[in-house]
């Protein structure tokens, strides 16, 4: 399977609310294959392709937005304070590469050399308040100029193929959903088919809320990068999804209960088309279905995701297979929809 | 415009969340004074119009009026009266603080708990919880019953003190002071032209959920909003990230939740005008309304103004009254400046989604 | 009405769940009510119309919601044992022992990993459900992963008292269908439309979409809340039997002052004992009702009840009747 979209996606930079590099490149890239598209005020991507017949709308969703940080002060030795954005585990940060700002300025978190530590705090995890970014600067003046109070952090990783079967890099939460939105864009649907690229999941699911809103869609599918927990020490009925056992589809968790009816339909498209499938089996986490189930007079809901380890931090882990598969999947299931309008029908039943 | 005395009047009134109606009435008529209309909204927001020359655009400016509060839960045989909190306090702060429950008649009552010499060692180090607390009224519950029932709210005593160095301090400040700078702006706007209708929105129910944020925002539809609410004055042993010295102007945020267009045109508004400003770094919800603005209907830009304060959600909260006059004075320029151009072309809005 | 009320309580509807709870529902009232319909969440919509000529004529929500907490299976190990999680508030220690029962009416027992080495630790992941079986594809004949089942609790009538699982919210459930009943005989000059809503264990999800839809001019919930009235409880001044609670505020929602004066006045002119609610911790459909469109004043009337989150929710018939009749004059 060809990962260069892929690569590209997860090698830009999008920490949420400045998800403007990733929506120029998805933007220049999907604009031939629209029938229109649209910008909304909190930066949500819209594109738009008219249904060959039916007017029901169907709703992709996938996130643009990664976790990273911000800039909230400084030392005088010119060094950066930072706050997290989104959710980051605090353990994994010292040492770890950063970007700054727009013109991508290089700078390294704090790790006080392990000869220097005192042996009580040797044994304690880091705390974000305590570490720095480093970016050369000597004084505070020389930092305040490059990057302003207020500016964004990404991490720094590069796109690598791993293993077999693998890739590693950061953002595949939900770079992953993003490249299959613009894959699904290629064809023509029966349908009128909605592609919401969202901004700021990861700080409370925003961007999802007004995206669906302005689209009002009668069905709404969102791909996502998920939570992937098989590894050592973790007891089996503990793991969330399994690295190359193919696409998750959820059945529940935190923010939304999937629909059945369309959770059973797109399962049996996967079986019927040899497409390996998973469910995940844990009922924590959110995502954007959370806000869109709830938009209005309410949207059925499904979330089809990739399994990647090390979720929300620069070395996420993804089995290529899975991709592939939730790339079939979502492929298959909207082919399903256009070819049996009967199908989508039934799936928007309301008794009256 | 003498801003002290209005700061009295607006903090003397009591209006805990969701029991704003004593204050509704005031707010209005100091709107009345400026606004072509004012009303009073179904869950009690009081919103004025200014209509400007262009009414096609239409901002928003909320500030929220409800301030924290107690509400009697239950009286106990001798008079006692048991209450929880209405929006976040700190339990610590209650003991000897004196109060004013609002039931038939305003009854004035002091926060007791058993005293300190009757403690246990054990106990003296332990910290004060709700259920520690009551309230004593000096009637019994015959006499206390008469005025007092199981859901009547409670404030903070008024008590309003000028400072040294133009320094203000008394309850509800949190968010009064918001709408006392909207009176500033609406003061400044009479010798300033504007493009835009401006809505100035006096909101409820901040403290408990947003409610009036929410509420408002959609009702109104607004193409941009600017929300103000108050932020962490400065104090020792605090970290300077996240206080903002008082005096020195107020705050303006930065963040994913905030417009960045709108933002940076803010920012170059004070620095044009000579305002001081400070920059607060909000990497998440703000704890403001701007969380309801950004995300009502299709979504709408939003910036927040924050003027410093200490000490916030006590019967002390403190502020510099500079800081409150050139948050007025920054709104009103900012808002007379935004023209047609700056906004969203309508045309561009395609007709395959729905704005409604 | 306890009969109704039996066999409300005993239908299945976990959250999310709601097919038979609302097929029962639906039979009871649809030949009462002038308009019935569900939505896209699964939400049951009824209309009672009124007289659109009234003076003061207005849009009631009568929020009840029909779904219970429960179960999910999340996954079947080799012996056959169902994993699982929570849906709604579930606690471990309430569960332990427990039998629960699949949608499909298969019987499982509730128990804990017995290494666990403190009770104190006890967490939903570290028990399971046992069917009986010996295999993971024994298991799998029966359960799957995402059936959902609800707790077994027998409904048993007492003197005035009842106790029930599910009594949140088919409590509140049969209040509503009470309300139709009497309006049905009263008539009425307001609309009013009647939601038995969906997955508010799930956190008010079915209300807020209803509400949408409706965008009525007041809303009223009703549903279950604590009581203070056990050995060393905690202060809460409800009490079972002494009538329907009128909400003042719980963590969702301050109730709207009008709707407060409306139940009051209401409970007054035809009678009927209330008390006030005060609860800490919890909320109701209204918390998500209230700020739908430009903001729903809304308020609530409670039914006490002891216990509630287990299969031994405990409830006053005499505090049921009161509350339909306290609701029903509110509206009408």
């Amino acid at each position: 399977m060809d990962m260069q979209i892929l690569k590209e996606l997860t090698e830009l930079n999008g920490v949420s609310g400045n998800e403007e590099a990733v929506r120029d490149y998805i933007k220049n890239r999907i604009t031939p294959y629209t029938d229109g598209i649209y910008v909304d005020a909190l930066g949500n991507l819209i594109a738009y392709k008219k249904g060959k017949s039916s007017n029901i709308k169907v709703m992709l969703s996938a996130h643009m937005d990664e976790v990273g940080f911000m800039v909230t002060g400084y030392t005088d030795t010119g060094l950066l304070k930072f706050t997290n954005i989104g959710g980051v585990d605090e353990r994994i940060l010292p040492g770890k590469a950063v970007l700054v700002g727009k013109d991508n300025i290089p700078g390294v978190i704090s790790a006080k050399a392990i000869h220097l530590q005192e042996k009580e705090k040797f044994k304690r995890n880091w705390k974000m308040k305590n570490l720095y970014i480093d970016i050369g600067a000597e004084k505070k003046e020389e930092a305040e100029k490059v990057a302003p109070l207020g500016e964004y952090i990404a991490f720094k990783s590069e796109f690598q193929e791993f293993g077999k079967n693998c890739v590693k890099a950061k953002a595949l939460d939900d770079r992953v959903g993003c490249a299959i939105l613009m894959e699904a864009l290629k064809e023509t649907y029966d349908f009128n088919l909605y592609a919401c690229f969202t901004v700021q999941e990861e700080i409370g699911l925003r961007g999802a809320e007004t995206a669906a809103y302005t689209v009002k869609p009668d069905i709404a599918l969102v791909f996502e990068g998920t939570t992937c927990s098989d590894v050592p020490e973790t007891d089996k009925h503990l793991h969330s999804t399994r690295l190359g056992k193919g696409a998750v589809i959820t059945i529940i968790d935190g923010s939304s209960y999937a629909d059945k009816d369309l959770v059973n339909y797109i399962y049996n498209i996967a079986k019927d088309k040899n497409i390996p499938v998973q469910f995940k089996e844990t009922a924590t986490g959110g995502n954007d279905a959370g806000k869109i189930q709830r938009t209005r007079a309410g949207v059925k809901v499904a979330i089809i995701s990739v399994p990647c380890r090390y979720i929300h931090s620069p070395v996420s882990l993804m089995a290529k297979s899975d991709f592939e598969s939730a790339m079939k999947l979502a492929v298959e299931t909207l082919k399903d929809m256009s070819s049996n309008g009967d199908n989508l029908k039934k799936l928007l039943k309301e008794d009256k | 415009m003498e801003i002290k005395s209005i700061l009295k009047e607006l903090t003397k009134e009591n209006g805990a969340s969701g029991y704003e109606h004593n204050v509704s009435q005031i707010l209005a008529n100091h709107l009345r004074k400026y606004c072509d209309d004012v009303q009073v909204d179904k869950l009690g927001s009081v919103i004025g119009r200014k209509k400007g020359s262009n009414p096609s655009r239409k901002i928003l400016i909320t500030a929220h009026y409800d301030e924290i509060g107690l509400l009697v839960t239950s009286i106990d045989k001798e008079g006692f009266i048991r209450f929880t909190k209405i929006g976040g306090i700190d339990p610590k702060i209650l003991l000897a603080t004196e109060v004013v429950i609002h039931g038939k008649n305003s009854i004035p009552g002091v926060i007791g708990a058993k005293p300190p010499h009757l403690l246990s060692p054990e106990d003296r180090n332990k910290t004060m919880g709700l259920q520690d607390l009551y309230i004593d009224t000096g009637m019994n519950y015959e006499e206390i019953t008469q005025y007092v029932s199981i859901g009547d709210y409670i404030t903070f005593k008024p008590v309003s003190l000028e400072l040294k160095s133009n320094y203000f301090s008394s309850k509800a400040l949190d968010n009064r002071c918001s709408f006392a700078s909207m009176l500033v702006a609406l003061e400044e706007l009479k010798n300033l032209k504007h493009e835009c209708d401006i809505y100035f929105a006096a909101t409820v129910q901040e403290e408990i959920g947003l409610t009036g944020g929410i509420t408002v925002s959609y009702n109104i539809d607004p193409d941009m909003a600017i929300v103000v609410d108050v932020c962490h004055g400065d104090m020792p042993d605090v970290p300077k990230e996240v206080t903002f010295p008082c005096g020195k102007g107020p705050a303006i945020a930065v963040g994913p939740v905030l417009n960045k267009k709108f933002t940076n045109k803010l920012i170059d508004k004070a620095k044009y005008e000579n305002i001081k400003y400070q920059i607060d770094v909000e990497p998440g919800g703000t704890g403001t309304e701007a969380w309801a603005t950004q995300v009502s209907r299709c979504g709408i830009p939003t910036v927040l103004i924050s003027i410093p304060l200490r000490y916030m959600h006590t019967a002390v909260e403190t502020l510099n009254i500079t800081d409150l006059t050139e948050t007025g004075k920054l709104i009103a320029r900012f808002a007379a400046s935004l023209t047609d151009e700056d906004f969203e072309k309508k045309e561009e809005i395609p007709a395959w989604i729905c704005k409604f | 009405m306890y009969e109704l009320l039996n066999r409300l309580t005993q239908t299945f509807g976990v959250s999310g769940n709601e097919e038979p709870i609302r097929e029962l529902i639906i039979n009871e009232i649809k030949d009462k009510v002038d308009e019935i319909k569900t939505d896209a969440l699964g939400n049951l919509i009824a209309l009672k119309k009124g007289n659109a000529d009234a003076q003061n004529h207005k849009k009631f929500m009568i929020a009840a919601h029909m779904d219970e907490i429960g179960v999910i299976a999340t996954h079947i190990d080799d012996k056959g044992y169902i994993r699982f999680s929570n849906i709604g508030g579930v606690s471990p220690y309430t569960s332990i022992g427990q039998k629960v029962e699949f949608k499909n009416g298969i019987t499982g027992v509730v128990s804990y990993e017995q290494k666990l080495d403190d009770i104190k630790n006890l967490k939903l992941s570290k028990m399971y459900i046992d069917i009986g079986t010996k295999s993971r594809e024994e298991t799998e004949k029966f359960v799957k992963i995402g059936d959902t089942a609800c707790f077994c609790g027998s409904f048993v009538k007492q003197g005035d008292f009842a106790i029930s699982k599910a009594m949140d919210n088919r409590a509140g459930c049969a209040v509503a269908t009470e309300v139709i009943n009497i309006l049905s005989k009263t008539g009425t000059d307001n609309d009013i439309y009647f939601v038995f809503t969906v997955q508010e264990e799930l956190g008010l999800r079915g209300a807020k979409t209803a509400a949408y839809q409706i965008m009525p001019d007041y809303a009223i919930a009703v549903d279950v809340t604590r009581t203070g009235d056990t050995p060393e409880s905690h202060i809460m001044e409800v009490k079972l039997g002494e009538g329907p609670a009128i909400k003042i505020k719980d963590s969702s929602i301050l109730c709207h002052p009008a709707v407060k004066s409306l139940l009051e006045a209401a409970a007054k002119r035809a009678n009927i004992p209330y008390q006030y609610e005060i609860l800490e911790g919890g909320g109701t459909d209204v918390g998500a009702i209230h700020t739908t469109g430009g903001g729903v004043p809304s308020g609530a009337v409670s039914i006490p009840t002891r216990y509630i989150h287990s299969p031994t929710e405990m409830i006053s018939l005499k505090d049921l009747e009161n509350a339909a009749k306290l609701v029903a004059e509110a509206v009408r």
